[in-house]
């Protein structure tokens, strides 16, 4: 255990850091890659999500669980949750559109982004170059690099930092409260129950009540079964325009049948009252519309 | 008491020591040991809750398969891995594989840091009945179920299907709020332990569980934990009156089975998880401790207690199942962001003031209670200064804008109908004519008779 504490301030990597970071450094960059390229916005989600776990277990690696796990409980357990849950609600079929909003905006883009990685990059190594390692705090002890440590520092040494950012944080927090919420007093708000009946009733609907609602058949009981009205005619503000029913089709076709029949079987009784007076009743209406 | 803790430590090596120094044998059978764990008391589990459920109920439950029908469940099982696998036409092919293995692996993790017992000999090789003691073990377990959740979410969402996304997204919700209750419920448990590690939490329940010491700390994590669960009555994610399965509606075979056993070993885990952090984990209870000069607080006597705890709180889960309908989603979420959190953390700021108040301030226990109580009833007493609300009385009817007729506020229902008036009005007439009648029965009996006859032949 000392020895493996002496070779790190030492700045040499141990093997089993070295093994776990050659896995986990593509696993990170190829989550990363994956965020970028793919179609899905879920999909992209999950990229993400492969990438902070990657480097929540880096930071296990390097002897700072507790940032490791924050990283796993904060990032990919409740941001990165709260971004799924937003995309959900968007719909399923987001995939990205191709066609470009902004004319040039993919070139300037990635002339940025390279130019970016180039400054980070660079300065990166700069600052990281003839450096002594810290020496290594121990995990396991509550003043060291666990959270008793981790607190010390934030509520002493960086505690303007900590609080602004919290003040920060708030302020976007409540910002987003006021922006989404719609005011009940205002025109563009939800109308209650009571106010929509007062204003149907007042004429500001074509409808005073609500559309009727689907029949049900002893047969079904689906929302594609129409309403019938007393003459057996389909209601037709009983069907959804989005929902494609057989029912109503047929009950439709049904129906012009009967209809059809029933005009036949008129005019055949006319026919014969003219050809013979009063002399029978054998091609009732009935027989032609039990066919 | 921290002093000698770290005293200890440096005399003997530590439980995380002693645990890092496992052979890989001992580390293989530990986690064979756990995995089989696992999967034993999901099968004892989903029994036991249909007995339990059963006799809630006045039924008998299962009792075909096998010894009093206690294999049931494996009998399911084994069905449920031949059964024909449909897949959704609809659905996100990798994604739809994805969800229930992050579910059901995930929910294994949480087994590694919970200590079932102290220091025992096994196959000549000293160590502690746990996997591994990490500083941070308390993370752990939350880390795994914040991840689990994925499998649900995604696996509402690759179904591509409405009610299962539905699921999904209540799942979401759920456990971003519970689990914000259950980490600020843990904080006062971490305050008293100092420390987040499972081991170190027991030990410092030797005095007394943090049950009894932080009591509203324990209710409201075991609300939070019934809610991070997804159980009854906090099962929204697949309430199957309303979403018919919820998020696991278009899963079938095995896929389906490793969903229902990940929810069974995520009630196991957590169950351990409350007993370690509130009943004292693997310690036995008070007068059987008190026995033999703490016997059995060693050697494998702690696994049974520990086991017992455990059990006591799947029962309580199948108890809540068997009594509680479900909660509408509007009041889950009332509950978890105005209640449980808001709670939450006003006893945080108490426990931690009182702490501070009781190391730095070097204020003792009596005089803490007797200001305490006294800032308690100011506080009543002001509150009898808010006045009452008032109540508006209005005698107006609303007419919701209709012309419709609606009946005068004070109208007087009549004691009897009509209908009852006009009948004793009847009756009183036919008693009149009676009495009438009995008056001059001598002259007119002849007639009667002759009428009663003609009634007769009719």
């Amino acid at each position: 255990m000392s020895s493996m504490v002496l070779a790190q301030a030492a700045g040499e990597v141990s093997t089993g850091e070295a093994v776990t970071f050659w896995i986990l450094g593509p696993a990170a960059l190829a989550g990363g890659l994956g965020m970028i390229f793919s179609r899905s916005a879920v999909h992209s989600a999950l990229w993400l999500v492969l990438s902070m776990l990657s480097l929540g277990v880096l930071y296990m690696v390097q002897s700072a669980p507790f940032l490791g796990f924050t990283q796993i409980i904060v990032y990919t357990g409740a941001v990165m949750m709260l971004f799924l849950f937003a995309l959900m609600m968007a719909g399923r079929e987001n995939a990205d559109s191709v066609v470009e909003v902004l004319r040039g905006q993919r070139v300037l883009a990635a002339l940025f982004g390279i130019g970016f990685a180039g400054l980070l990059v660079a300065g990166v190594t700069r600052a990281l170059t003839n450096v002594t390692p810290a020496p290594q705090l121990d995990p396991n002890s509550p003043t060291g690099g666990g959270a008793g440590g981790l607190g010390r520092l934030i509520f002493t040494d960086y505690l303007f930092g900590f609080e602004l950012t919290a003040i920060l944080l708030i302020v976007a927090a409540l910002a987003g409260i006021v922006l989404a919420t719609r005011d009940r007093r205002n025109e563009g708000a939800k109308k209650t129950q009571k106010e929509l009946v007062e204003a149907r009733f007042r004429g500001e609907y074509k409808r005073k009540t609500p559309f009727p609602g689907p029949g049900v058949f002893a047969t079904s009981n689906s929302v594609a079964t129409p309403a019938l009205l007393p003459d057996g005619r389909v209601a037709p503000e009983s069907l959804s325009d989005l929902i494609e029913s057989t029912t109503a089709a047929q009950l439709i076709a049904k129906h012009e049948r009967l209809a059809v029949a029933a005009e036949d079987a008129k005019r055949a009784e006319q026919a014969k009252a003219l050809v013979s007076g009063s002399s029978g009743r054998e091609g009732s209406p009935g027989e032609e519309e039990a066919k | 008491m921290s002093t000698l803790f770290l005293a200890q430590a440096q005399q003997e090596a530590s439980r995380a020591e002693v645990l890092a120094d496992d052979p890989w044998w001992l580390v293989l059978l530990k986690v064979v040991v756990l995995f089989a764990f696992g999967v034993v008391m999901t099968l004892f589990m989903i029994n036991w809750e249909r007995k339990v459920v059963a006799r809630m109920q006045h039924r008998v439950g299962p009792n075909r398969v096998g010894p009093g029908g206690w294999l049931q469940s494996l009998a399911d099982g084994l069905k449920l891995a031949f059964v024909e696998e449909i897949i959704p036409d609809g659905a996100d092919r990798k994604v739809y594989w994805l969800a229930p293995v992050i579910s059901s692996t995930t929910a294994f993790v949480g087994f590694a840091v919970l200590p079932f017992g102290p220091k025992v000999t096994i196959f000549g090789e000293e160590t502690y009945l746990q996997l591994v003691d990490l500083p941070v073990g308390v993370l752990v377990v939350l880390a795994c179920s914040a991840v689990g959740v994925y499998g649900i979410v995604l696996g509402g969402w690759a179904s591509g299907s409405p009610y299962p996304l539905l699921g999904a997204l209540r799942s979401a919700a759920q456990v971003i709020s519970y689990e914000i209750a259950m980490g600020l419920s843990l904080v006062a448990v971490i305050l008293y332990a100092q420390s987040l590690s499972t081991g170190d939490i027991v030990d410092a329940q030797q005095n007394g569980w943090f049950a009894l010491l932080l009591f509203p700390s324990f209710v409201i994590f075991v609300i939070a934990m019934v809610g991070e669960t997804n159980r009854a009555p906090f099962d929204l994610p697949e309430a199957e009156s309303e979403l018919v399965g919820g998020f696991h509606t278009e899963y079938s075979s095995l896929k389906f089975a490793l969903f229902f056993l990940a929810e069974y070993v995520n009630m196991v885990v957590l169950s351990g998880f409350a007993a370690t952090l509130f009943l004292g984990g693997y310690m036995a209870p008070w007068p059987i401790s008190a026995i033999g000069d703490g016997y059995f607080n060693t050697g494998w006597w702690p696994v049974l207690w520990f086991l017992v705890k455990m059990l006591a709180f799947l029962f309580f889960y199948i108890w809540l199942r068997g009594t509680l309908p479900r909660f509408r989603y509007d009041q889950f979420m009332r509950l978890g962001w105005k209640v449980l959190v808001p709670v939450s953390l006003a006893w945080v700021v108490l426990i931690a003031g009182v702490r501070a108040l009781r190391t730095d301030g070097n204020v003792g226990s009596t005089e803490i209670v007797i200001f305490g109580g006294a800032a308690v009833l100011l506080i009543v007493l002001l509150t009898l200064l808010i006045p009452e609300r008032k109540v508006e009385v209005t005698d107006r009817i609303p007419l919701a804008g209709s012309g419709f007729p609606v009946p005068p506020a004070d109208l007087e229902v009549p004691e009897k109908t009509p209908r009852q008036l006009a009948l004793e009005k009847a009756e009183r007439k036919r008693k009149r004519l009676a009495k009438a009648g009995a008056a001059s029965t001598t002259s007119s009996s002849a007639s009667a008779d002759k009428e009663g006859s003609d009634d007769g032949d009719a």
